[in-house]
């Protein structure tokens, strides 16, 4: 029994690494970048509903909209100013270190902000928890809605992807940047709006995490942020429903390792698995392989 | 590229001769200082001397909140102390440096607060920056006294380094001792910090003494820094075992998360915690309703009764708008323990560093103070606070002190 | 022209171990006469190793052209393995230099060895999936060492990866790595001149090696890989090479950095993904590839949280703003061309030389 109870446990954990991972995947499947800031834009995402809903009063569907509009605006903004001039760079190395300098941005602004106190997140999710096997297994609300939320936003962005222009723009736009915009593709507005979904997405994974973890501090985002790339990769990078499957099967070789093995080296076998993951595949569970030309 | 590098150098030289410069320009202190001592600074030209309290502490980075509330207690201590007039009639002048919580940027703290004339030091706020910068203070005499580096090694082989706060084994022997004494429980979980210096040591003095105690330990699972948002395994585990009270050597951010997951899982047992813990009724917005019959040795607690804690409370919130947590009270203790040994020593603000240090020390053994946190502390001559720690049980939302 | 090429190498060379030794002379000249401020004195030796760790990342990010985050974690092997040795001798060798050079020369095998490990299974990925396995490695080695626990008694020495108490020290036992609470009481036998004959030492192993055989075989690697073996140069010998000898570098700056401070502890902040990317940055922002960019970098955003600490609690803010800027000032292709076209050079010089 305890093994199933762990086991919903992995789950829940995985979920709030998934939705994490599917806005890092996209931002990585297109603009080819790790966006090391997008922990932070998730932090930003639960300060705006906090704020806007447990500071301010205001309804959680206003908050919740709030934070999204706030979060796309600023993915468009940080792309706008930090990453773009940086695009055509000699090294894709350039961008990268300025998504740590804008994540600095971030949490230090924070900090000015809404100072070091620990925030006590209220739940933005109302579903109660489903307990089975009288009361010994129980799958909690934020749980439930963080999967279906997951689903849906998995489904609509394959979709988006696959069946609309835009979205095909973005296709052509991660393969090849120069044939795209022969193409007549803008490529600077395809990545803005990349920019602005996956920051969409992370305002909602803000909100999923923080009303799972109810605790919320300027650095909130940034461990998460981590895991998720970590399980952005275990999926195969770049694919949405590798991000998917990646996160949670992370969450639940996490907990199962700090059940069975030894909580203190969590840490280690997490990571020891995903190294074990990409030596036999090399792109991760769900990733392509890429022939490389001479 | 090249031309960048040249600039780059010409920034370079130009910075190191801005630092070295540091040394030989009097009023660096004047932008260096992060508190605004200029009511102090004012009146102090009046007769010139003044005393030069130093602080060290994280203002920035995960550990922010520990930092920032050794600064603004120090901080309202000064201003209070300097408006009645300062010590022996001598104002202080106050500047506190921000050490990220790392060791090495604290031992640059320490040395930024050395080139602005530090005589004193009230920090640094971490264990592990206390006993870096320990090293260093030893090495140059100077008085340092810690509002909460809690670890044994900030103390032991300097005889210039004092605490405000309890040391990590006494907590843990304390509890131990405590929850035996009192038979609060006979199955006892622990979840607790392994990659942290101060939840670690409580733990194993705790886990020491428990062999000494009629209860037994039944599950003592670790978190770690990277890995502290969930906690389902730890609490499964101890519910799994049958443990009726679950000892917490941990700091409230994540103690919050424990109580908050625990009453997920319909887990009602006993918590019992340490000083880190004191300071859960204030996070924000947070359920106190979780945190009832939550047990802790604590040695402050921002809503009792008593009138200093009442002032010093209504003091810091109008001052900087936050209710004051137990790092906040240790260092605001921290500045009057500096008040008083100056004034038992006599020393005079023209001394140097190292005679100021030998008067204090002295001065440390002698005196007893009454403070926020703890009533008539007494110092040993290895530097560890005698205060007996308060058991406080949340009733209805507040601390009540248990009989 | 080829003749050319050589005088530039070693004009170039010649240029960075004269900084070295130009900052050396004239930050002795400033102690001995006492013109130092406490802060600068203090942070010399910090500077040498942000130094030698931004080098020794450079040759795996410039020269060999894969990217790693969890160069600290070798740091943190080097810093350890050093810091024990010390720790462990303290009474045997009463001599302290000599111990140290001991001690660097351990931390240095220990991390190259831990490198050359690491190195084998994971130098065939490629990309972002190699940064995210040495990261993943950075954080297995720093979760570790947090759960390790090495005592000494009169039976010899003792392990355990959960407690001090499971050890079962005898009488007169002493905790030597304990866990969290790290090492304590390292002696710090660490100075600015040992640093600098280290920065100099780290410079001479990698600058030969890039003007080598072997260095033009690694970068080929990193020009093109499937050419470089086509034309039978052993990659994984060469990927190799270049990784364990940055892991063994990156490892003596971990001594240095341990024999600086009195208590070690492997936190986030110190040996942590954090870390590994800080000194990432100083290469990047330092020019890929290039040795003495690496060198100015590393001092310059060391030295800049220092300078900013007038601004109290903004200083973190407008470092991180200032990072931005000069990412985007050094590397925006645009700025570049606006650069050069009102360079200094060319404003004084009418006509730019024909290359």
């Amino acid at each position: 029994m305890s093994f199933i109870s762990y086991l919903i446990n992995g789950i829940s954990l995985g979920s709030v690494y998934a939705i994490i991972a599917l806005g890092y995947t996209m931002v990585y499947g297109i603009a080819k970048m790790l966006n090391f800031a997008h922990g932070d834009v998730i932090m930003v995402g639960g300060f705006t509903v906090f704020f806007a809903v447990s500071m301010q009063g205001l309804p959680t569907a206003a908050g919740i909209i709030l934070s999204v509009v706030l979060c796309t605006l600023l993915g468009i903004t940080i792309e706008y100013i930090a990453y773009r001039p940086l695009r055509q760079a000699a090294s894709s190395l350039a961008v990268l270190i300025t998504a740590i300098g804008v994540s600095y941005f971030l949490q230090n602004m924070a900090l000015l902000i809404f100072g070091a106190n620990t925030k006590a997140f209220t739940s933005v999710v109302t579903l109660p928890a489903i307990k089975l096997a009288g009361g010994q297994i129980m799958i909690s609300g934020e749980t439930i809605v963080t999967i279906v939320s997951c689903i849906i936003i998995m489904t609509g962005l394959t979709l988006f992807i696959n069946k609309t222009k835009a979205g095909q723009a973005m296709l052509a736009v991660s393969e090849d940047k120069g044939a795209a915009q022969l193409m007549g593709i803008n490529v600077n507005g395809t990545i803005s709006l990349t920019f602005a979904i996956g920051s969409a997405l992370a305002a909602i994974a803000g909100m999923l995490l923080c009303s799972a973890y109810p605790s919320l501090t300027p650095y909130t985002g940034s461990m998460p942020g981590i895991k998720a790339f970590v399980a952005a990769v275990f999926g195969g990078i770049g694919s949405i429903p590798g991000a998917l499957i990646g996160g949670i099967v992370l969450g639940i070789i996490e907990i199962l390792s700090k059940a069975y093995i030894s909580s203190q080296l969590a840490d280690a076998i997490v990571f020891m698995v995903l190294i074990i993951v990409l030596l036999v595949k090399p792109t991760g569970i769900l990733g392509k392989k890429i022939q490389e030309k001479v | 590229m090249k031309k960048f590098k040249k600039g780059m150098s010409l920034l370079l030289v130009a910075a190191m001769l801005t630092l070295a410069g540091c040394s030989s320009s009097t009023n660096s202190a004047d932008n260096s200082s992060s508190n605004e001592p200029a009511e102090a600074g004012d009146a102090a030209t009046a007769d010139g001397a003044v005393f030069k309290i130093g602080a060290i502490g994280p203002s920035t980075g995960g550990a922010a909140v520990y930092g920032l509330a050794v600064q603004n207690g120090a901080d309202l201590a000064v201003k209070e102390i300097n408006a009645a007039g300062g010590i022996n009639g001598t104002l202080i002048e106050y500047n506190f440096q921000d050490d990220e919580c790392d060791n090495e940027k604290s031992i640059n703290a320490y040395n930024t607060l050395k080139d602005w004339g530090m005589q004193m030091l009230v920090g640094s706020t971490t264990s592990g920056c206390c006993i870096a910068v320990a090293a260093e203070s030893a090495n140059d005499n100077l008085f340092q006294i810690t509002p909460s580096g809690s670890s044994v090694d900030c103390i032991s082989n300097n005889d210039n380094v004092f605490q405000v706060c309890f040391t990590d084994p006494n907590q843990g022997v304390g509890a131990a001792q405590y929850i035996g004494e009192n038979a609060v429980a006979q199955k006892v979980a622990v979840i607790y910090d392994s990659s942290d210096v101060y939840s670690s040591g409580i733990y194993e003095k705790f886990v020491q003494e428990a062999a000494n105690q009629p209860f037994e330990i039944v599950s003592a699972e670790a978190f770690t820094a990277d890995n502290k948002t969930d906690f389902s395994v730890q609490l499964q585990k101890a519910k799994d075992t049958g443990a009726e009270l679950v000892f917490l050597p941990i700091y409230y951010t994540e103690a919050s998360l424990i109580l908050t997951q625990a009453a997920a899982m319909d887990y009602a047992p006993k918590f019992f915690g340490c000083d880190g813990l004191d300071g859960i009724l204030n996070v924000e917005n947070f359920d106190t309703a979780l945190a009832e019959g939550v047990m802790l040795l604590t040695p402050f607690a921002a809503d009792a009764e008593d009138d200093a804690t009442k002032a010093f409370v209504s003091a810091y919130q109008a001052a900087y708008g936050d209710t004051p947590n137990q790092f906040a009270a240790d260092a605001y203790d921290a500045v009057y323990i500096l008040k008083a040994a100056i004034e038992k020593s006599g020393a005079t603000p023209d001394a140097s560093v190292s005679d100021l240090c030998e008067l204090l020390k002295g001065a440390m053994a002698e005196i007893s103070v009454d403070g926020l946190t703890g009533e008539a502390m007494s110092w040993d001559s290895d530097g560890a606070v005698n205060k007996a720690p308060k058991a406080m049980e949340i009733v209805n939302g507040n601390y009540s002190l248990i009989q | 022209m080829k003749k050319l090429t050589i005088n530039k190498n070693t004009k170039d060379n010649i240029i960075t171990y004269g900084i070295i030794i130009a900052a050396y002379i004239v930050m002795e000249l400033l102690i001995n006469t006492g013109h130092i401020s406490s802060l600068m004195q203090g942070l010399l030796v910090p500077l040498c190793v942000y130094v030698i760790l931004a080098v020794s990342l450079n040759l795996t990010v410039g020269i060999l052209g894969e990217l790693s985050l969890g160069h600290a974690g070798f740091m943190c092997v080097g810093a350890f393995a050093g810091a024990f040795f010390s720790k462990c001798t303290q009474g045997v060798i009463p001599v302290d230099l000599l111990r140290f050079i001991l001690a660097i020369i351990i931390g240095a095998v220990a991390a190259g060895i831990i490198g050359f490990l690491i190195g084998m299974p994971v130098l065939r990925l490629r990309g972002d999936y190699l940064a995210i396995v040495t990261l993943a490695f950075g954080e297995i080695i720093k979760n570790i060492i947090n759960v390790l626990y090495i005592g000494k008694d009169s039976s010899g020495f003792h392990f355990s990866l959960k407690d001090s108490l499971s050890l079962g020290l005898g009488e007169g036992g002493e905790v030597i790595i304990n866990g969290a609470q790290g090492i304590t009481g390292t002696p710090k036998d660490a100075t600015f001149t040992i640093g600098i004959i280290l920065i100099i030492l780290t410079l001479v192993i990698v600058l030969n090696l890039i003007h080598s055989r072997d260095g033009r075989a690694i970068m080929s690697i990193r020009d093109n890989l499937i050419a470089a073996e086509s034309i039978g140069i052993n990659i994984t010998k060469y990927k190799l090479m270049a990784f364990s000898i940055s892991a063994a570098l990156a490892g003596m700056a971990g001594v240095l950095y341990a024999h600086n401070l009195s208590s070690l502890m492997a936190t986030p902040k110190n040996f942590g993904y954090n870390m590994s990317i800080m000194i990432l940055v100083f290469v990047v922002l330092g020019g890929i590839g290039n040795i003495r960019g690496s060198i100015i970098s590393a001092v310059i955003l060391t030295l800049l949280p220092e300078l900013l600490r007038g601004l109290s609690n903004y200083r973190m803010l407008i470092y991180s703003v200032i990072l931005i800027i000069m990412m985007l000032f050094n590397w925006s292709p645009k700025l570049i061309n606006l650069r050069e076209k009102y360079s200094f050079k060319r404003l004084f010089k009418k006509t730019r030389e024909v290359q």
